[in-house]
């Protein structure tokens, strides 16, 4: 058995009297599509940020590719990827400036940037043109793989598919897959409650607690619930 | 039979090089609920940029309450209401002074317009006094539909109110714009999530500025040309990749737990695609694999419509 690529004991995050996140405890496996679901305000951005070391929990503690979120938050940067719908590339940057920006900020050699930013384009088909005239969804899948660029034990997704079209979401999750078929760890949150249904399992989180935690399968099955859109519906909103 | 509400036709809008809208027709009948569905880039803004006499349209014509869009502006402007895409509200006045102001512009009262925008107003009152910035973003959305709503307008445009709101907000705005449109509002609302639009009268299908397809929505996956099924079981990925190798494939894609098989052969006798592909299925090695033929919905068209070389529905 292998350790698990995240980890959260306890975790919680508290501002003033306001706990946003209290007291979750779930583990990710590698290779393994977890997606982290919740109404607005839920707290999923709150840990998110605690996961990614930009916050320091309250107390409670989590380890993300073995290291500890509180003291060792500059190397789990190297070892995470990013991406979310509002923050992805520089528009007036072409696309092999961001590849290149990014590759920097990662700490890659200029010649691993290079090999990797040519069988990027390669892959996704794309020229080197300025990334504010990609349409959206294209943008969304070159963010999703210069988020992959450095080899990230883990990738965290914040609502990557909004606004894009029912194809090129169906797409990107194809580039989810293939990730995650390579061993990387994808942690997603959506809005899209099909596309829930399309991790390996699912969290729901309502009041800065995990409410509900399993494969999609197990979770409707436990509620006795069609979809995941009824049971997220039942959790957040309790008649 | 009903008025118009809305008739478009032939409208065109041109921004630079991006034909934004290449000709647009459609009605709205009065008292309808009536959907734009379609992501972004599809040309909805624009075309509600349009209805609300912001932007004069390149070619075409269009009239709102029976009214042209470009020369009675002024006419259209005090009687619709107008939800953009990206709040636009005042971030520093208060939840109450956002309400009042609105109301003010267009020379009438939070009063007179309470028991319009009651059921939506009610559950923010509480945070009357709280500036619109701090608002949460469900909240927001009800005070900028408050707004839009307190001068009693005899149509209503909401430009994607419900994106990056979560499922629960997005039912619960549903739920309200469903009791407006019984009040008799007409409504046009544009939203990029596809099953929003069951919630329409009827809904347009829209893509690159164009309207690929108008129906009810129950009604939409009717005219569908191909056989489909639905594929459940297994490794999911795997599956979705020998599908794809199947001799009749005409399109693969996963479909919350499941899995849409389109098969290339209009006509074909869905049973007989059902258990060929069983049959495929099997000689690939994948068990406890389930197929079931089914009814295409408003993203399986959606997602065909987009496929095909452009054309217009009318």
């Amino acid at each position: 058995m292998t350790a698990p690529t995240i980890r959260a004991h306890g975790l919680t995050r508290r501002f003033g009297a306001f706990t946003a996140v209290d007291n979750i405890s779930f583990s990710v496996g590698a290779g393994e599509v977890f997606g982290f679901l919740g109404a607005n305000g839920a707290g999923k951005t709150t840990a998110i940020r605690m996961l990614t070391g930009l916050l320091a929990p309250t107390s409670g503690e989590a380890q993300v590719a073995g290291l500890d979120v509180a003291s060792q938050m500059d190397q789990i940067r190297r070892r995470i990827g990013y991406m979310s719908q509002r923050f992805s590339l520089y528009d007036d940057l072409t696309v092999l400036e961001n590849i290149g920006l990014y590759g920097g900020i990662y700490g890659l050699a200029g010649e691993q940037i290079a090999q990797r930013s040519s069988a990027m384009l390669k892959r996704l088909n794309l020229a080197d043109d300025l990334v504010g005239r990609l349409p959206l969804g294209w943008k969304q899948k070159l963010a999703f793989s210069v988020a992959l660029l450095h080899d990230p034990a883990v990738v965290f997704l914040d609502e990557p598919t909004g606004g894009v079209d029912p194809i090129t979401r169906r797409q990107f999750w194809e580039l989810i897959y293939a990730a995650a078929e390579r061993g990387t760890t994808v942690f997603v949150t959506t809005h899209y409650m099909d596309e829930a249904e399309y991790c390996d399992r699912i969290s729901i989180m309502v009041d800065g607690r995990i409410a509900a935690l399993g494969t999609p399968a197990e979770l409707k099955a436990k509620w006795d619930v069609p979809t995941i859109d009824e049971l997220f519906v039942r959790l957040a909103r309790p008649a | 039979m009903s008025e118009t509400a809305v008739a478009v036709s032939g409208v065109g809008k041109r921004f630079g090089s991006t034909e934004a809208l290449a000709g647009v027709s459609f009605d709205v009948a009065e008292g309808e609920l009536f959907g734009l569905v379609g992501p972004d880039g599809a040309g909805k803004t624009t075309l509600f940029r349009v209805l609300t006499t912001l932007i004069v349209p390149d070619a075409g014509s269009a009239t709102v309450l029976g009214l042209d869009v470009v020369r009675d502006l002024w006419a259209i402007r005090a009687r619709v209401g107008y939800m953009p895409g990206r709040f636009s509200l005042y971030g520093d006045l208060t939840v109450a002074e956002n309400l009042s102001f609105f109301a003010s512009v267009f020379g009438t009262t939070v009063e007179r317009g309470l028991d319009l925008i009651a059921p939506v107003y009610r559950q923010i009152e509480p945070f009357a006094n709280r500036r619109a910035d701090a608002l949460s973003g469900g909240m927001k959305q009800k005070l900028a539909l408050s707004c839009a709503l307190v001068h009693r307008p005899d149509i209503l445009f909401l430009d994607e109110p419900t994106t990056g709101v979560d499922a629960v907000s997005r039912r619960e705005f549903w739920d309200q714009l469903r009791v407006l449109r019984n009040s008799g509002l007409t409504i046009v609302v544009s939203t990029p999530y596809m099953d929003e639009a069951m919630r329409c009268d009827r809904v347009a299908l829209m893509q690159g500025g164009r309207i690929l397809q108008i129906d009810p929505p129950g009604e939409i996956g009717i005219r569908y040309p191909l056989p489909i099924v639905a594929v459940t079981g297994g490794d999911r990925y795997r599956l979705l990749l020998s599908l794809r190798e199947a001799p009749h494939a005409h399109a693969v894609y996963p479909f919350g737990s499941e899995l849409h098989y389109t098969d290339d052969r209009a006509g074909l006798d869905v049973r007989q695609v059902a258990s060929e592909l069983r049959a495929y299925m099997g000689a690939h090695a994948f068990s406890g694999v389930d197929v079931r033929p089914i009814a295409a919905g408003i993203e399986d068209a959606f997602m065909e419509l987009m496929t095909r070389p452009a054309q217009q529905a009318s």
